[in-house]
């Protein structure tokens, strides 16, 4: 008999598939060297798409914070870095961090005003300040107004030699910021921080009767998305090589469909984000030679997840057991079986 | 002159906010639902019209009387069907059907009616004008203004001396309170929603005289909407129409600094606006 209680956050199956997803990062590490073209492009959308979902969950599912005007950041990204690169003469690796931290200011900036504001009205306030950004980056004729500017070419060049290594880097720095990107979130919710925001989660005023400073916790998460959306916008635009204002500041792209994606997967889980971008991209592969049935068809699942499913389809898989492949609910360890 | 040219043509023009923000208004009030599909469902009522007016002949001003029914029996099938399953303290649910709405309704006319731009005849309407002193006034804008201050006086009136009004007014308290008074709660937001899209078709008629419009438009207007509401306060239909007058002035105004900037200056009134009043101006309810 073993009596040793202890708690835990692994279980055998969160265990078994952080080992899984390690194996699936260092195969996909290598597939430059045995996917083609158009998959590497795919995948690498793939991963930014997982990258966007995964922060937007942080913000709605997480703190509380229903934003739809991420794209501001995406947006904000984009022209950063060709500003940054194309005006300012910086090497595209250098613009990366430089990138994150113009996101970080402007949003901490932005969130001085919308944090005043509570719910429908946070929402909308959040789009309108992405409209802002549209509008103003429309505005500056250096970065093509109105109707946008491509990439210059020795900008590409100095990514890599050659066609194929420089759509490979392109390729890693994708799976290199998804990877940044769940790390972050991951250790985030690990840590005292993380727990404080599920404490506001699930009651607010009682996280705020036990010290917690809800303001501080919720900007602390606004300005990390912020930061890293921003630097998910610069490597779109990055594998995109042209920027407009309609394309950066598009609703549907970055926050619609993003929002569908983890509805979809399951809001206020890590698994979700990731099983919905998975179903977002099978919808799209199978039915993109319909046109735009597509879009027409993920609006419709969308609708009927909430309706019919709220916790989505992570939420269906992980079942009352509460299943978990990240390790981040705290667990007994060592009470005697029930059937033993 | 320019600046008070400016000002009443920013006047007018918010009188079509208003028109654009009245049904917002009414629905966001009585049921406190973000319905992000509203400016979809504006477009949705300019084609409607533009297949009556089409198919029948009709100048579209006649045809509305035919698409403002249209529209409130759909608004009606909406809220019943799917809108009412999505109501509750939580803002994600409606806020995230609404989207799918919105991208079920754009791709759907884009897949009926292409992207060309279309825009509904009006004929002479278009471009008739009055002169008011040393002004020139637009007839349409004109009409367009005096229908929006009809349409909030009207909603105003049967809020405050109809049946409908109250049950409205008594949902919006306590819904729960509302529903034991005998009150059926399914019901009632079916008709708030239907009301809601027979001024939405109004106010996609009149879109479609003033300017060309096409699938893609919808969230601009939704925006549009929605600042108008929120600067108003939330529950004051008069504040709608304020709300939308303060826009419209704001981005005529500043359509005079640079052309570029008329959008733009709307949505950084608005933005201080809140900054400094958070719940708009003339807020009547919580």
């Amino acid at each position: 008999m073993n009596n040793d209680l202890h708690i835990s956050r692994a279980t055998r199956l969160s265990t078994w598939s952080m080992v899984a997803l390690a194996v699936i990062v260092i195969i996909m590490a290598a597939a430059p060297s045995w996917a083609g073209r158009a998959e590497l492009r795919l995948f690498g959308e793939f991963f930014l798409y997982l990258s966007l979902a995964t922060l937007w969950n942080f913000l709605a599912g997480y703190a509380g914070l229903v934003s739809v005007g991420q794209h501001a950041y995406v947006g904000l990204g984009g022209y950063a870095f060709f500003a940054l690169t194309m005006l300012g003469g910086m090497h595209p690796y250098a613009a990366m961090p430089v990138v994150v931290v113009a996101g970080m200011l402007a949003s901490s900036v932005v969130a001085l005003l919308v944090f005043r504001l509570r719910g429908a009205y946070f929402a909308i306030g959040t789009w309108v300040v992405a409209e802002v950004f549209r509008l103003s980056f429309a505005q500056v004729s250096s970065l093509g107004g109105g109707s946008g500017k491509s990439l210059s070419l020795d900008i590409v060049r100095s990514l890599a030699d050659g066609r194929a290594a420089r759509e490979a880097a392109s390729y890693w720095l994708a799976l290199a910021v998804m990877v940044l990107v769940l790390a972050v979130v991951f250790v985030y919710l690990r840590s005292r921080q993380g727990v404080a925001l599920t404490a506001i989660r699930d009651n607010e005023l009682a996280a705020k009767s036990l010290g917690i400073n809800i303001w501080r916790s919720k900007f602390i998460v606004y300005v990390l998305s912020g930061g890293l959306t921003t630097l998910i916008g610069a490597l779109i635009f990055l594998q995109k090589l042209r920027i407009s204002p309609d394309a950066a500041f598009s609703v549907n792209d970055w926050t619609a469909f993003v929002i569908f994606i983890v509805v979809i997967g399951g809001i206020g889980t890590l698994e979700g984000p990731i099983v919905g971008t998975l179903v977002y991209f099978l919808l799209r592969e199978t039915l993109a030679d319909l046109g735009t049935i597509y879009l027409i068809a993920l609006g419709v699942v969308a609708i009927l997840i909430m309706l019919k499913a709220p916790s989505g389809v992570w939420g269906l898989i992980r079942g009352r057991a509460g299943r978990e492949l990240f390790p981040l609910s705290r667990r007994v360890c060592g009470l005697p079986d029930k059937g033993a | 002159m320019d600046w008070i040219n400016a000002i009443v043509q920013g006047t007018l023009l918010g009188g079509l906010y208003a028109l654009f923000a009245a049904g917002l208004s009414l629905i966001f009030g009585v049921m406190r639902l973000v319905n992000i599909a509203h400016g979809d469902l504006i477009v949705l009522a300019a084609y409607v019209c533009l297949t009556v007016a089409v198919m029948l002949g009709l100048h579209p001003l006649v045809a509305l009387g035919l698409v403002m029914p249209i529209m409130a029996a759909l608004g009606y099938v909406l809220q019943r069907v799917i809108l009412n399953r999505t109501m509750g303290g939580d803002i994600l649910p409606p806020l995230l059907v609404t989207f799918g709405l919105s991208v079920i309704l754009q791709n759907s006319l884009l897949m009926a009616y292409s992207a060309d731009p279309q825009k509904l005849q009006a004929g002479a309407l278009e471009t008739m004008s009055i002169e008011i002193g040393p002004l020139a006034v637009g007839t349409l804008p004109l009409i367009v203004f005096a229908t929006a201050v009809l349409v909030i006086a009207a909603l105003q009136w049967m809020f405050y001396h109809t049946a409908l009004g109250r049950a409205f007014r008594a949902t919006s308290d306590r819904q729960d309170i509302a529903q034991l008074m005998g009150l059926n709660r399914s019901h009632v937001f079916g008709l708030a929603m239907a009301l809601a899209l027979a001024v939405t078709a109004i106010a996609g008629v009149f879109l479609g005289i003033k300017t060309s419009f096409d699938p893609s438009i919808g969230g601009s207007r939704l925006i549009f909407g929605f600042e108008a509401v929120i600067i108003g306060g939330l529950g004051n239909l008069w504040g709608t129409l304020a709300g939308g007058v303060i826009l419209g002035i704001s981005q005529t105004i500043g359509a005079k600094f640079h052309p570029g900037f008329q959008i733009l200056a709307g949505h950084l009134v608005f933005l201080a606006i809140i900054a400094v009043r958070p719940r708009g101006l003339f807020p009547r309810v919580d």
